[in-house]
């Protein structure tokens, strides 16, 4: 009897495999329960107890880069979001700035003049064979090196740049400054639904319209317009030397500065890549018959080469900036206050809430990451083939 | 007529003309290249190589501290001033291992590539022999830089600079892959349990920044382990390190098992194989061979991510490099130690990507 119970457990496929879970399960939970035991026993020998209570106490440290108001006396909760607006600030700036640099040293790269070619090849091993994190130090450093504020470089008249930061003038809305802001969203949205319109019409009739153009001029236009019918509403705060610092005006950082200019152009090296290897896969017979048919070189790009090599970038863009938002964690390196430097460094530091804070905010960029792969997804499904393929 | 048709026939005309100016914006880009190039290219190698001090500043005095420098003695007029890297070459080697024994490092430095041929040539006389190496390389390794056993002890906390960035890089690549093939096969189980289990432990490592899983080991494994357990820091970083590094490569090694036509394993099934016995024979090294360029990829992103592992305190190359910066006697000397770590990274990463190109080059000859 036992025998052929046995002889089931080993082989018998199902029975095997239920036992074999049941055990990791078993394993597992062992393993948990004996690591809570211990860590409850550990806290408690160390006076740190455990819950969410500490959220609301007062911080009591500083952040110097902040878009929501935010006092040493605010709670760690109100530095948990200024933490993580700084580290969705620069992770979609630097999101957008290396997608540019990167489309830009793609297409360089396959360039048909031979120098110019390597000279991307030279910056696209450069940048993405060294440390990100030494790239940041190294760029903060240089920017540590600008003049001093007495002796900041001006530019226009209106840009100071010192190793303090970069000061520029502040814009300030007066009433009606909304209007022209909400002129600027309905010409965009009015100027979609022309396009359709047109674009109807051109199937129909054969004719074609010069869409973009007038829906340029439709979008940039209407929000001038609205600027001056409602008596220029808006206004300029420029910074102005005071003492030993600016008053007025805003500043960009030079941590900020450092963290842009890292996290883009490491990141940029491996959009470059990405976008080659997507040009380079849209086979040449394409653009020959695109040719053939006549189109002009800018309308085969845009019509034949770009959507196909889409398919094949989008994948792995995903990835980089998934990437870029991650990396966007060094900023301890250099005091850029995100969400690490902050809330995962200084709060924790202060309250020993290590599980707490730590849990937070790996679930916060756990969020962050699917949230980026869900738009990218749905984005991917909507250049991919469509029909019955 | 007859003269440019002479000159067409010239090999080098032709290149020229097809690849530097074969249209009239082609030329101007062509240019301004070149200007662009000679711009940076005599900056660089003046600061760099030509103006630079190494060992005597221009007084052919010796250069023991920063106030040595020549473009400290007369600013504006020299360029880099490499004696800092000179002085303090022990430190950014071996960190602060002592001198005496520094012989260890040597040979576990010379012994890494005897442990590292096995795995990247595999038309190697005797390469079995040196994949057992391999295996035994991270026990020899250790037991060479720990000490003990007629050694002498050299705590971790005096390992430094590039020892730390290869030992972290090389132990945690070599930990990562026995792991990384056991997750990566769990992914694709049909037990849903072990499936569960492993895309959530992907997922989740993959899904938050490296800095927090180091702070999670420096900080929450004191608290997960018993009083007497006290990890040192470079082995709480090296758990790190591995764990991300294995969900990574699970990923790399995943891609490669999907690539696998499911016939293979059908064959293998239907002649009695095991799974166990199918998997080791014949799914696994067909899935390794195409995963190696991925996985190697993955190396190099881990190898240049050790540098993170100075925000907890370690002293890698970066954080001996920050360590000289911030010296009184050497301070304000940044791009000099640097330029020179960024060109170590870039050594080792350039090599290992140019190993992984090669790599698929030879595998699609084989293929096709």
């Amino acid at each position: 009897m036992s025998n052929s119970f046995l002889r089931k457990l080993i082989f018998d496929e199902k029975i095997r495999s239920l036992v074999v879970q049941t055990l990791i399960i078993g394993i597992f939970a062992l393993i948990i329960y004996l690591i809570t035991q211990q860590t409850a026993y550990n806290l408690e020998k160390r006076g740190i107890g455990t819950g969410f209570g500490f959220l609301n106490m007062s911080a009591g440290y500083d952040i110097s880069i902040r878009l929501i108001p935010y006092t040493s006396e605010s709670t760690h909760f109100r530095a948990y979001l200024v933490g993580l607006i700084n580290t969705l600030m620069i992770s979609i700036c630097g999101c957008f700035l290396a997608t540019i640099l990167g489309f830009l040293v793609g297409i360089i790269r396959l360039s048909s003049n031979w120098l110019f070619r390597n000279i991307a090849y030279v910056y696209v091993e450069f940048t993405r064979n060294v440390p990100v994190l030494l790239q940041i130090i190294l760029y903060y450093t240089i920017l540590l090196y600008l003049p001093k504020i007495k002796q900041a470089l001006v530019l226009f008249d209106t840009f100071y740049i010192t190793n303090r930061g970069i000061y520029s003038p502040a814009p300030i809305f007066k009433d009606g400054f909304s209007i022209v802001a909400w002129s600027f969203v309905v010409a965009i949205i009015f100027s979609i639904f022309l396009k359709k319109y047109l674009k109807k019409k051109q199937e129909k009739s054969g004719n074609q319209y010069p869409i973009f153009y007038i829906n340029s001029a439709l979008i940039i236009f209407t929000p001038i317009i609205f600027y001056y019918i409602m008596d220029m509403p808006l206004d300029f705060d420029h910074p102005i030397l005071k003492g030993f610092n600016f008053k007025g005006g805003m500043v960009v950082r030079p941590e900020f500065m450092g963290m842009l200019l890292g996290l883009s152009i490491y990141t940029a090296a491996f959009i470059s890549e990405t976008v080659r290897s997507g040009i380079i896969s849209v086979s040449k017979g394409q653009r020959e018959a695109s040719q053939a048919l006549g189109l002009k070189n800018n309308l085969v790009l845009r019509l034949i080469v770009i959507p196909q090599a889409l398919r094949v970038i989008i994948p792995p863009l995903t990835s980089q900036y998934l990437n870029l938002t991650k990396n966007s964690s060094l900023g301890i390196a250099i005091g850029y206050a995100d969400l690490v430097h902050g809330f995962g460094g200084i709060s924790l530091n202060q309250t020993g809430k290590a599980i707490e804070i730590m849990s937070m905010v790996m679930v916060t960029y756990l969020t962050i990451s699917l949230t980026i792969s869900l738009f990218m997804n749905i984005y991917n499904k909507s250049v991919q083939f469509k029909g019955n393929a | 007529m007859s003269a440019s048709i002479s000159l067409t026939h010239n090999k080098y005309y032709s290149w020229c003309r097809n690849n530097l100016f074969s249209s009239w914006i082609n030329g101007i880009i062509t240019i301004l290249s070149i200007y662009f190039i000679y711009e940076v290219s005599s900056f660089f190698l003046n600061w760099t190589i030509f103006e630079a001090d190494f060992v005597n500043n221009f007084r052919g005095e010796k250069i023991t501290d920063r106030t040595f420098c020549s473009k400290n003695i007369e600013p504006g007029q020299h360029g880099a001033c490499w004696a800092i890297i000179i002085v303090r070459f022990h430190q950014f080697v071996y960190g602060f291992y002592p001198v005496e024994e520094a012989w260890r490092v040597n040979l576990v430095y010379g012994l890494l590539p005897f442990a590292l041929v096995g795995i990247f040539f595999d038309n190697l006389p005797f390469r079995k022999y040196f994949i057992y190496f391999t295996f035994l390389f991270p026990f020899i390794g250790y037991f060479l830089l720990y000490g003990g056993a007629g050694l002498d002890v050299v705590g971790t906390s005096k390992w430094g600079g590039l020892l730390v960035t290869l030992f972290l890089g090389v132990t945690g690549i070599l930990l990562a892959f026995p792991l990384s093939i056991i997750l990566a096969l769990g992914r694709r189980s049909k037990m849903p349990v072990i499936k569960t289990i492993c895309i959530i432990f992907i997922e989740f490592i993959r899904g938050v920044p490296l800095i927090t899983l180091l702070f999670t080991a420096n900080v929450m494994l004191p608290l997960f382990l018993p009083d007497g357990v006290r990890p040192d820091n470079l082995l709480r970083a090296l758990v790190a390190v591995t764990l991300f590094q294995s969900a990574y490569m699970a990923e790399a090694i995943r891609g490669g098992l999907q690539a696998i036509p499911k016939g293979q394993l059908e064959a293998a099934q239907s002649l009695g194989l095991t799974y166990w016995q199918s998997t080791r024979k014949i799914i696994l090294p067909q899935a390794l061979k195409i995963s190696i360029p991925p996985i190697v990829n993955t190396c190099i992103g881990l190898f240049k991510d050790t540098s993170l592992v100075l925000i907890i305190g370690l002293f890698d190359l970066l954080g001996v490099g920050r360590a000289a910066v911030s010296d009184i006697d050497w301070a304000k000397l940044h791009y000099e130690v640097y330029v020179f770590i960024s060109l170590v990274f870039f050594i080792f990463c350039f090599g290992m990507s140019r190993y992984s190109l090669y790599l698929e080059k030879k595998l699609k000859t084989d293929n096709s």
